[in-house]
């Protein structure tokens, strides 16, 4: 075991303690992400889900520029985003396209800046790959505590919120009718999302944090429609994604090419793609299938 | 910053700008800014699969924005459309990190695809953009009307025979052949910013479909331009003056909009009669 860490990752690194975190983290967070994500496919707002994911990713680079925790950066960044998408996306669906796509687009302008500083002041050309793509077995054992008092936290916004939160998602007007207050209710959820979704990405990667959010959920709603079914569904099936792209990544180092074990976001995305094309095979007709608006 | 080597950067970066500015004006439109993040992202993939093969890169991109771009449009014709977009994404960046863990050498690389080297465009580069950005321009520009209809009025598209499934997917290729040739340019994630930000500025301008695009092609010339001469004086990424000339330019934008607003209304009290600003509203509305 030890030959096959050592020629994947740094010497040191990578142990069975590594592997225990790896799953134990990424089964925290695919059981935070898939709940959460059911809301965010339900109100289409996939993008904003992705798009804070990245723009988290820019308060990991500066916070490793000025040398605090970068969860502290990822959080505070995410947290910064969500409020600035809700300023500026007022209006409608489109408007709030645009409004994800600005606040994207800076974040990543920043990043650059930030991954430059990074490189240039620090001399560290991993920054890049780490801070992008994740790695899900180099998770330090003591942002474990962290991570699930974030996802506490998170959860506990959606718990807190269900109600009204699920009939602002399903019907903005009657929800407004009924005396919900709609946006107040849309904006803390974008604050459980960004934080939800900025801990996803320090600990696995921006890439596999979208995944998770959105798949399993889509996939979920694919197969039923009431929605806390759905949510526990989302759940459980990001777990499984999670824990069979572990050990995929681990038999993988006896495939083609040789020696060389294939990265374990690889498996867990295509996990969840195919998870995803599986659910849509009924072709029932469910929530997650209504009119889609970008 | 006018040296010989710059010549090639200055006018690769212009071409770029065009086609991001024309064909961002029907992103924004659309309301398609994910899919214009997806794409050329999930492109870079393809970016990797090319190194990986020892093949030219462009080609390598341009294979994986069109496969981007058919399993977006083809699965998202029974599903929702952003959910189908994020799934496509996060799938092509999982093969994207295959790619790179297979190869030897890969920080420097990914930085300059994900992130832009526009500072180091060679002179053979220069044809190939040229060509794709001419074909790219063409396309939106011959099917200008039926876009237009089905990207604002879908139901009177449909009813003139604009199909707006077809419109779709003639948009998502449009989109894979405008990517192919930014990315190795402005990078992956900048060519979002460029054409996100100067199309929205630009429709905060004007309501006139036309000089809206126009508007949104000089404002990418001059996002460009600016971040080049940023980029070359301050030795920062050009990535970062793109993305944040998208945010400031959008912010005036946004900043004349609510001006006129307020004098349109101030106004109105008092010389124009009610309809006229229903019927400005209207326009505003159906542009928008």
């Amino acid at each position: 075991m030890h030959h096959i860490a050592d020629l994947i990752f740094e010497p040191g690194l990578f142990g069975s303690s590594a592997v225990r975190t790896a799953a134990v983290v990424g089964a925290v967070v695919a059981m935070v992400s898939g709940p959460i994500g059911v809301f965010t496919v339900v109100r289409g707002q996939s993008f904003a889900g992705h798009a804070l994911s990245d723009v988290a990713t820019t308060g990991g680079s500066g916070a490793f520029l000025v040398g605090v925790s970068p969860l502290l950066g990822y959080v505070a960044l995410g947290v910064v985003a969500a409020g600035a998408m809700d300023l500026i996306g007022i209006e409608r669906a489109r408007g709030r396209d645009v409004a994800t796509g600005i606040v994207l687009g800076a974040g990543l302008g920043l990043s650059a800046l930030f991954l430059y500083f990074d490189t240039t002041l620090h001399s560290t050309t991993g920054a890049t790959m780490t801070i992008l793509f994740g790695s899900m077995f180099a998770i330090a054992g003591s942002t474990v505590p962290m991570v699930v008092t974030f996802s506490a936290i998170a959860v506990g916004i959606v718990v807190l919120l269900y109600r009204p939160l699920l009939l602002s998602s399903v019907s903005m007007e009657v929800a407004a009718a009924r005396g919900v207050p709609v946006r107040l209710v849309g904006l803390l959820y974008l604050l459980g999302l960004s934080m939800a979704v900025a801990l996803s990405a320090v600990t696995i990667g921006a890439i596999l944090s979208t995944g998770l959010l959105i798949g399993p959920a889509a996939t979920a709603l694919r197969v039923t429609k009431r929605p806390g079914l759905a949510m526990l569904g989302a759940g459980l099936i990001g777990v499984a994604a999670v824990w069979l792209g572990i050990v995929l990544a681990y038999d993988s180092f006896y495939w083609p090419p040789r020696g060389h074990g294939w990265p374990v976001s690889f498996f867990v995305v295509t996990l969840i793609f195919l998870f995803y094309l599986l659910g849509r095979l009924p072709g029932r007709r469910t929530l997650a299938a209504g009119p889609g608006v970008a | 910053m006018f040296s010989s080597f710059m010549v090639n950067t200055w006018l690769v970066a212009s071409i770029v700008a065009v086609v991001a500015g024309v064909v961002g004006f029907f992103t924004v439109l659309r309301g398609s800014s994910f899919v214009a993040h997806a794409i050329p992202q999930g492109a870079f993939a393809g970016a990797a699969a090319a190194s990986l093969l020892g093949v030219n890169t462009i080609l390598g991109l341009g294979v994986f924005a069109l496969l981007a771009a058919l399993g977006i449009g083809g699965l998202g014709r029974r599903g929702r459309h952003d959910v189908v977009t994020a799934l496509a994404l996060v799938m092509m960046l999982g093969l994207g990190a295959l790619f790179l863990s297979s190869s030897v050498e890969y920080a420097p690389e990914i930085y300059s695809l994900l992130f832009g080297e526009v500072l180091g465009v060679s002179r053979n580069e220069i044809l190939p953009t040229l060509g794709i950005a001419i074909v790219s321009v063409a396309g939106v520009l011959l099917l200008y009307r039926p876009l237009m209809l089905s990207s604002v009025v879908p139901e009177i598209g449909e009813a003139q025979g604009v199909r707006a499934y077809r419109m779709e997917m003639a948009f998502l290729v449009l989109m894979a052949l405008a990517t192919s040739m930014t990315v190795p340019v402005v990078g992956a994630l900048l060519i979002f910013s460029l054409m996100i930000g100067p199309p929205a500025a630009a429709r905060s301008f004007t309501s006139k479909p036309l000089h809206a695009m126009a508007l949104s092609v000089v404002i990418a010339l001059g996002t460009v331009w600016i971040s080049i001469a940023g980029s070359y004086l301050s030795n920062w990424p050009v990535g970062f003056f793109v993305g944040a000339m998208g945010a400031v330019s959008y912010a005036l934008g946004r900043g004349w909009v609510l001006g006129r607003r307020r004098h349109i209304s101030g106004g109105a009290a008092r010389a124009l009669p009610a309809s006229n600003v229903a019927g400005v509203a209207v326009v505003e509305e159906g542009v928008r």
